[in-house]
């Protein structure tokens, strides 16, 4: 769950930094740099609760 | 942004101040060990004189060949018809500079103090069970790797740095004294430390209930914080001079701004600490001090003072907020709050810089963003993927003998505390 949770961190900043590199300025642009940064935030809860599920196990 | 050009009184100025950036890592050892237990106080310290020794060897070595300055030799690629720099291509060992009073040389010098500081950050986080030999590895990877190439998207005229010209998104992603590059940076390391060591034994129930494990000595804590302030009123004035091109004459502003976020967010942590729980907390009034620090870096030059109060105010309430969810809802172990001061605090430093900052175009959080996004997507897989190697590699947690002993005694042969009582461990849970 963790490597899921750091994938979906990689592929948030990659729609992030695809939306500046190739999209014009303008709502799309805003859009999509919103929607990578969503990607990430569930990225990173999903990391940070793994982690807990984790310790949680292991007592 | 091309590389200042300087008279010599300014680049004595910044010299001078440049001499005063080791006082960050000074007062960040002495937080670090007075957050921690008596029994590893010695260790911490230790761990903190060789993390920056490793750190800023490593580069000098080689960090600085990929991480270069503005207008140095870098490597390009070509995307959507615009050119956007994203690695330098400077020879090994600083072999390329004059090592003199040039913008260059001082940018240089500056980077092995910094990337010293952000190799101190994550010690909090391992203290009581990080072996010394592991934490020196992990602040080689970091100063090797991690550090310079996010430097250089920042400070060396890249990628980041290139989003206000290539994109029209402002200034680009705009950093002035390294709350990105340094406190983020080193902030996301302890994050990872803390997943790949766990927490200290005894922090958490079976039922995943924390313990409190209290500092040893607030009197530590709290004098590394005043001796961190003149550091990092230093920093935060060295940085904005040659890293984001301010005028020399506005290190009158940089340093009342620096000092307001940090008094700011000292008095709020300490209100919070009093409203909640009867009394001052010394220890989170330490964190709400270095919280203020950290956010005041990214834009001390470009706030206004009230601006700057309320930019410490927010951050003094939110790692309070950090550290008790880190801890009580997330079981993450971590004795100094590292990832709460120097992650969650920067994050803020960094949105905030954007919202509050004079002449702050339509663009520039949009900039912002990015770059935390970057730290995010970037920087927090790459350490931990590295750090988790290492850990493969070279186990980087003590062995339960050592952690039962104390890290002084173990790693070390003696206690920093030779002749005191240190007491049993009572406040663990059995």
């Amino acid at each position: 769950m963790k490597l899921a949770g750091f994938l979906l961190l990689v592929a948030g900043w990659a729609i992030v930094v695809a939306a500046l590199l190739l999209l014009p300025s303008g709502a799309s642009r805003l859009a999509f740099v919103l929607a990578g940064v969503a990607v990430q935030v569930l990225g990173l809860v999903l990391a940070v609760r793994s982690h807990r599920v984790l310790e949680v196990e292991r007592g | 942004m091309p590389v200042p050009s300087f008279s010599q009184t300014s680049a004595a100025l910044c010299f001078l101040l440049i001499l005063l950036v080791p006082l960050t890592v000074a007062g960040l050892a002495l937080v670090n060990a007075g957050l921690g237990r008596s029994r590893s106080a010695a260790h911490v310290m230790l761990a903190s004189l060789c993390a920056f020794g490793v750190a800023a060897t490593v580069y000098v070595a080689i960090g600085f060949s990929w991480q270069g300055a503005c207008g140095r030799p870098a490597h390009f690629v070509t995307i959507g018809g615009k050119t956007w720099n994203w690695i330098a291509a400077e020879p090994f060992f600083l072999r390329g500079l004059p090592l003199d009073l040039s913008a260059e040389s001082l940018i240089a010098l500056l980077q092995v103090f910094s990337v010293g500081l952000a190799a101190v950050i994550p010690l909090s986080a391992g203290s009581d069970r990080w072996r010394l030999g592991a934490s020196c590895a992990s602040s080689a990877l970091l100063a090797g790797c991690t550090y310079p190439l996010f430097a250089h998207w920042v400070w060396g005229g890249g990628w980041l740095s290139q989003l206000g010209a290539n994109s029209g998104l402002g200034r680009g992603f705009a950093d002035g004294g390294g709350t990105s590059t340094i406190q983020a940076v080193g902030g996301l390391t302890a994050l990872t430390v803390t997943w790949i060591l766990g927490p200290r034994r005894g922090k958490f129930s079976s039922a995943g209930i924390p313990a409190a494990i209290p500092g040893h000595s607030p009197v530590l804590a709290l004098a590394g914080c005043l001796i961190a302030w003149v550091g990092w009123l230093a920093l935060n004035s060295a940085g904005a001079i040659l890293l984001a091109g301010v005028e020399p004459s506005s290190v009158v502003l940089i340093v009342l701004n620096t000092s307001l976020c940090a008094t700011a967010a000292g008095l709020t942590a300490a209100v919070v600490t009093r409203m909640r729980f009867g009394r001052p907390d010394a220890s989170l009034c330490a964190n709400g001090w270095m919280a203020g620090l950290v956010s005041s870096s990214a834009a001390a030059a470009f706030l206004k003072p009230a601006a700057a109060i309320l930019v410490g105010i927010v951050a003094g309430g939110l790692v309070l907020f950090a550290i008790d969810l880190l801890e009580s809802r997330l079981a993450i172990d971590d004795p100094g709050g590292a990832v709460s001061v120097h992650a969650v605090a920067g994050i803020w430093g960094l949105l905030a810089g954007s919202l509050l900052s004079i002449g702050g175009s339509d663009g520039q959080w949009l900039a912002q963003l990015a770059g935390i996004a970057t730290l995010l997507g970037f920087v927090l897989p790459l350490t931990y993927s590295l750090n988790w190697l290492l850990d493969k590699v070279y186990r980087q947690r003590v062995d339960e003998e050592g952690e039962m002993q104390g890290m002084d005694l173990y790693e070390l042969g003696a206690g920093a505390y030779p002749d005191f009582v240190v007491h049993s461990d009572e406040f663990m849970q059995r």
